[in-house]
């Protein structure tokens, strides 16, 4: 029997230990920020929260051996006792609804309230993949717009609206590609990864089967035309590049690049995750890709994870639209919107596809939020958006890269994300305790020690969510945690000390995590 | 007994035909706390430079590469237990595989301590 294991340790009806602050309490809550247990902690096994009708108990089982001998175990909370307990826990939480969230990479941006009142219309929220398509033409036309859209904001050929992810939409693209290749019988074995793409890319390209090599980067932190074009050749299928790339600078060679690898007969696979920073304003289609995909929840302000999974189509060029998978949607002129599917492919001059990325169709809840997000800011709207999420961060560069090292400020402006290193930082004190001070300041950390040719990394990326003031209040933190950091505070090593746990052992987390809980049997 | 350094942070004990091989102090202090170590198999076969291990630690996931091409006669078992090893021992208790040195040629080239710690203080 496993020792029992009380992972909040904290119990309900226990006094706590001091935490040594000058007003303790005895419950551990600290006035509006109430201590939470685990779900199994509150509720007892012997308790139900429903209240069903008596049953005799002296019936027979019609299960035979298979009935349950034990009981669930599962904990029996009432509906208030349940609603607070995930209240109580979202309030330990931190999220963009509440403030300043400049993870780098990751695009946090606001999610409007209007996406979601349209997400809620029954057509979208209540319908069933396998309706038939005459019961379902409002939603099957949202989508088909959406891709109008994409393909019209990307100058791509075509796009295929299922993949569920970003890195989903990678693999779907890469096999598009590999499908290309097959089909014209020259199987390529290699696909080239610059150092300043994304992690996921090489993944991507192993996963479909290739063999994968860097490419560095120069002191500009771009891409080094040169060597890329010294290493192409007849095995190479396809160059990765993320544009605008990790360093938070936009690949100005791009165009070189794509005609380098075409002349060389491979293709250009471009990460699409930071097109935030450029729609409206420049069109993949125009420097040479082939495949992209969109990261509908950064791009287009859907939520993260929000109910479901995310949703990353992919643009295709001419070249690989043959190869595309199905289904997709197609309207006549009579406005009817089809279902292209195995079925009916040869009809609509489809039949190269190299399969299916998933059952069905795509994440409709994905598709009717990133349509809202387009049709509300228009054209003009979405320009602005990019030039809005640009501005901010070289506000964020400018104003800080006299506190922190910047190493690639002298390249030009940046992008939508700003870089700093941890040079000129105290001995001993790291990026990491910069970001535990960051979360008493009330900022959610930055994206750390990525990408990893900057030595401690910071990658901040406001997006066009915050507003000056924000940003300055943001900006105020960074300037008072740069002094403390390179004057070696040591309360900073010891940070957070305003959040619900302190400092948490991360590498013991990690070395010997306890991922169960046990009942307390005694 | 000789020890080898590269310019990917690894060190390389030789002792007659087989060979040592391990991070330095200075790759797990720039790792920080290493949480996760995977060691070959024995009996796999590594050409120069191909991956061998890899190393995670709270900041980062890393390849160890093969700095000499050679058959693995033993992975340390103990840092599946103990991937802190590394960070308390990088140079002795923590090292990572043992091979048999397929080509001893390749072993010139490599850095000695003192030029390794000379490529270190350039960084």
């Amino acid at each position: 029997m496993n020792k029992p294991i009380n992972q909040s340790g904290w119990k309900p009806g226990t006094p706590v230990a001091s935490d040594g602050s000058e007003h303790p309490t005895v419950t551990g809550n600290k006035a509006l920020m109430l201590e939470e247990a685990l779900i199994f902690e509150i509720g007892g096994t012997d308790t139900c929260g429903v209240d069903l009708p008596e049953t005799p108990t002296d019936l027979p089982s019609r299960l035979g051996d298979f009935g349950r001998k034990q009981g669930t175990g599962l904990p029996g909370l009432s509906e208030p006792e349940t609603v607070r307990h995930y209240t109580r826990l979202s309030r330990q939480n931190y999220g963009i609804d509440l403030g300043f969230f400049p993870l780098g990479s990751c695009t946090m941006k606001h999610n409007p309230r209007l996406n979601e009142k349209v997400a809620r219309m029954p057509g979208f929220a209540d319908v069933h993949p396998m309706q038939p398509t005459d019961t379902v033409q409002g939603a099957l036309g949202a989508m088909n717009e959406l891709a109008h859209w994409l393909i019209e904001l990307t100058g791509m050929h075509s796009v295929a609206m299922s993949p569920k992810a970003g890195a989903h939409g990678e693999l779907c693209g890469i096999l598009c590609i590999r499908a290309a290749l097959e089909a014209r019988g020259d199987a390529r074995k290699v696909v080239l990864v610059p150092e300043s793409a994304h992690g996921t890319n090489p993944a991507t390209a192993a996963f479909a089967g290739y063999a994968t090599e860097d490419i560095p980067a120069n002191k500009d932190g771009r891409v080094d035309l040169e060597a890329l074009k010294e290493r192409l050749g007849p095995d190479v299928a396809a160059v990765m590049i993320t544009n605008p790339n990790t360093c938070g600078l936009f690949e100005r060679d791009m165009k070189a690049i794509s005609d380098a690898v075409h002349e060389a007969g491979g293709f250009v696979y471009c990460d699409g995750a930071n097109f935030n920073a450029i729609m409206g304003r420049v069109k993949p289609g125009d420097l040479g890709v082939d495949a992209m995909h969109i990261n509908l929840h950064k791009t287009f302000s859907t939520p993260h994870g929000g109910g479901g999974p995310g949703s990353g189509p992919v643009v295709l060029s001419e070249a690989l639209s043959p190869f595309g998978p199905l289904p997709f949607t197609a309207r006549t002129d009579d406005g009817y919107i089809h279902l292209v599917e195995e079925e009916n492919a040869d009809e609509y001059d489809h039949t190269s596809a190299f399969g299916r990325m998933t059952a069905f169709h795509g994440q409709m809840g994905m598709f009717s939020r990133a349509l809202t997000y387009i049709l509300s800011h228009g054209a003009d709207g979405l320009r602005t958006a990019a030039g809005d999420a640009v501005l901010n961060a070289n506000y964020i560069l400018r104003q800080l890269e006299g506190d922190f090292d910047a190493p690639f400020a002298a390249s030009g402006p940046c992008m939508h994300e700003a870089l700093f290193s941890d040079e000129g930082f105290a001995e001993g004190f790291s990026t990491l305790d910069l970001a535990k001070g960051l979360i008493d300041e009330g900022f959610h950390p930055m994206t750390m020690y990525f990408p990893l040719v900057v030595h401690g990394a910071m990658l901040i990326e406001p997006t066009e969510t915050e507003s000056k003031a924000g940003i300055d209040q943001f900006i105020m933190a960074m300037k008072s945690l740069g002094e403390r950091v390179k004057a070696g505070d040591e309360a900073l090593k010891s940070a957070p000390h305003h959040a619900p746990r302190a400092r948490l052992d991360e590498a013991q987390a990690a070395r010997k995590p306890i991922l169960s809980w046990m009942r307390d049997e005694g | 007994m000789a020890r080898y350094f590269t310019e990917e942070h690894e060190w390389i004990e030789v002792d007659g035909e087989t060979a040592i091989i391990g991070i330095t102090d200075f790759a797990q202090e720039q790792l920080g706390d290493v949480v996760f170590v995977e060691v070959p198999d024995t009996g796999a076969e590594f050409t120069k430079g191909a991956e061998a291990a890899v190393v995670e630690s709270v900041k980062a996931a890393s390849d160890v590469y093969a700095p000499i091409a050679g058959t693995v006669l033993e992975g340390n078992s103990a840092l599946e237990d103990e991937p802190e090893l590394v960070n308390t021992a990088p140079e002795a208790e923590g090292w990572f595989f043992k091979l048999t040195i397929a080509d001893k040629g390749e072993l010139e080239g490599l850095m000695d301590a003192k030029a390794y710690k000379a490529f270190c203080d350039e960084l």
